[in-house]
């Protein structure tokens, strides 16, 4: 059994939760476009995606997204800008951002690895496959490399999505050539990519 | 017969010329010629029922909404996240016109005017496939104002998700659309009524609406003759899991489900049998090797105790003890629960705890009675079908593999303690 994680006073409940609110103070305030210093190039995107739905709040995931892409994750400064264009509370788009698998919410490495863990991936290897991905990276910072849930491609399992290219059926002896590729910033295993893979149904291709 | 997968490798077919050149969007203009309440019985009558998992019949559906002019949306859910479903996403790269000439269709029997297409946020390649298919679409004026001068308008959005299963559950899906949690809502009221932005809304999955063009192209009644009475039509069947070839299958429904297994996939690799299948995604209750001969359609699997589902076969053949499929199945749960209900979030979690007892020696028999009580609780008590998705298959896991459950608890219980 692993050890219970507990706070220094000795609980596993944060220090503080008993202290009462402060309801004199105001609530998260939407930022001020004023003081609030957003890129024009991601503004752009963001009021872009705006314009695309009649309630501009269902741009939070793509503007998010924007934004992630700009500062690497979804940081409080990130956050900021993102509820300083769509006027929102930043602790608004905090709840949304923390929902999502694919926002982050604590810095990470450029480069994401999404490595399929799901049942199908599983019963060809992909444990082993995670394992050896993770153990070969190490702690080098540039990598964000991630067990994640079915990612539909069980017919390459085992599976990745390297910064959203899936690649895959993986063996133990690619991962040294993909974390080079990805290193080099070279196209990640041409040959193992889903866009050249053909339908298995091969009464669909003839004719 | 192959109408979605029909030279589905063909070059070039994403591209709206190639398209077009073998017959794509003249069911468009058909469709625009006939009245909406004609196009809307040719669907009823075509016997389509959805492929996303529920298999509710499509035509039906698009009549539940209001008639009478009013905001009304088209969502098609394209967050394909059963474990074991990777269909809508070899036809949204391959084909994407033909999804988006049906959700045109679509849009004019239902009257809705605003569509979008919601898709999960890491199917990269195929999401820009879509984008640049609509970008064509809607030079060609097949998306806008007035299109093909019929009077229908029609704008479409290709909206991404940012990875969460439960936002492939309608109300969850609507919700995200909006900007918000994906958390599912309360039903009644039912999307058709009160759906996204509070209108009306139908919600299609992506191979729904792709045969909608090739029901309009031959007829509802053509169309129908096509798989068995209740099942019309063909499907597109994922097979995954211990299976020597893996991949997209388009069938005719109603063939014994040992066809597809053995048949088209190539079965399990030599020398192994086929312990247990998922017949429609991870969600789907198990069934073992005595039930392969059961037809592949939505009412023999229901009749098994089963179901179709998204149309999604994982294999798992005997080299893999049942206590690790049932984790996997269980962990994943967990992991998705949206912490909304309380039955799904505590259920998932101890059934996860339940099991990781039982692979480390911990628990006692009585403990298998608690997990399948635990199951029972989840089932039926939630807002949304989360819970029940892991409750069916480890309860039919239990009940089918309890011997085995029993050696494994008992032989892992004698096993020396390791530090």
């Amino acid at each position: 059994m692993s050890a219970i994680p507990r706070y220094a006073h000795g609980s596993r409940v944060p220090p503080g939760w008993d202290e009462a609110a402060d309801l004199s103070k105001d609530p998260s305030p939407v930022p001020d476009p004023a003081t609030t210093d957003v890129p024009a190039a991601l503004r752009e995107q963001i009021e872009a995606h705006m314009a695309l739905y009649p309630d501009s709040r269902s741009a939070a995931l793509p503007a998010l997204e924007a934004a992630q892409r700009v500062h690497g994750w979804c940081s409080p400064e990130a956050i900021e800008q993102v509820a300083c264009v769509m006027r929102l509370t930043p602790a608004y788009l905090v709840s949304v951002a923390s929902f999502y698998d694919m926002l982050e919410t604590s810095p990470v490495g450029k480069h994401s690895i999404y490595v399929c863990t799901n049942i199908s991936c599983s019963l060809r290897g992909a444990d082993e496959l995670y394992a050896a991905i993770d153990e070969a990276a190490g702690e080098n910072a540039d990598f964000n490399v991630r067990a994640f849930e079915c990612l539909g491609a069980c017919d390459l399992a085992p599976m990745a999505s390297v910064d959203g290219v899936y690649v895959g059926p993986l063996t133990i002896e690619d991962v040294p050539q993909l974390l080079d590729d990805v290193r080099a910033g070279r196209e990640v295993l041409p040959e193992k990519q889903l866009a050249r893979r053909p339908c298995a149904d091969a009464e669909a291709s003839d004719a | 017969m192959k109408l979605l997968f029909d030279r589905i490798d063909e070059p070039g077919l994403n591209t709206l010329s190639v398209y077009e050149a073998r017959g794509g969007y003249e069911a468009l203009r058909k469709a625009l010629a006939m009245p909406p309440e004609a196009v809307l019985n040719e669907l009823e009558a075509s016997g389509l029922r959805g492929r996303g998992g529920a298999g509710f019949a499509m035509g039906k559906k698009v009549s539940f909404l209001p008639k009478g002019a009013m905001d009304k949306y088209l969502v098609c859910n394209a967050d394909e996240s059963e474990p074991g479903t990777f269909k809508d996403r070899e036809l949204m790269q391959k084909s994407p016109h033909m999804l988006i000439e049906g959700l045109i269709i679509a849009s004019y029997a239902a009257g809705a005017n605003r569509s979008f297409i919601y898709i999960r946020g890491e199917y990269v390649l195929q999401a820009d496939m879509l984008d640049t298919a609509l970008h064509e679409a809607r030079e060609q004026g097949f998306i806008g104002e007035n299109i093909l001068g019929s009077g229908h308008s029609l704008s479409l959005v290709v909206h991404r998700g940012a990875g969460a299963y439960i936002c492939g559950e309608e109300t969850g899906l609507l919700d995200s659309l909006e900007g918000k949690r994906g958390n599912p809502r309360l039903k009644p009221p039912f999307p058709a009524n009160q759906g996204l932005y509070q209108g009306p809304t139908l919600i299609n999955n992506v191979e729904t609406l792709a045969t909608v063009p090739a029901i309009i192209r031959m007829g509802g009644d053509e169309y129908a003759k096509l798989g068995v009475e209740t099942s019309t039509g063909t499907k597109l069947v994922s097979v995954s899991g211990h299976v020597q070839r893996p991949g997209n299958y388009e069938i005719e429904l109603g063939i014994p489900s040992r066809e597809i297994i053995y048949g088209l996939a190539g079965g399990p690799p030599e020398g192994r049998e086929v312990k247990c299948w998922f017949p429609g995604g991870s969600s789907s209750p198990v069934l073992t090797a005595e039930d392969l001969d059961i037809p592949y359609d939505f009412n023999s699997l229901a009749a098994a105790r089963s179901m179709l589902g998204s149309g999604a076969i994982i294999v798992v053949d005997d080299s893999t003890p049942i206590l690790d499929v049932a984790l996997k199945v269980a962990k994943f749960y967990r992991h998705e629960s949206c912490g909304k209900c309380t039955p799904c979030r505590e259920g998932t979690n101890w059934t996860v705890k339940m099991l990781e007892r039982i692979d480390s020696g911990e628990a006692t028999p009585m403990d298998l009675e608690i997990m399948a009580s635990v199951q029972e609780h989840i089932m039926g008590n939630c807002l949304c079908v989360l819970g029940d998705a892991m409750a069916m298959p480890i309860s039919s896991m239990i009940v089918k593999f309890r011997e085995e459950f029993e050696s494994h608890m008992q032989s892992r219980r004698l096993e020396p303690v390791h530090a």
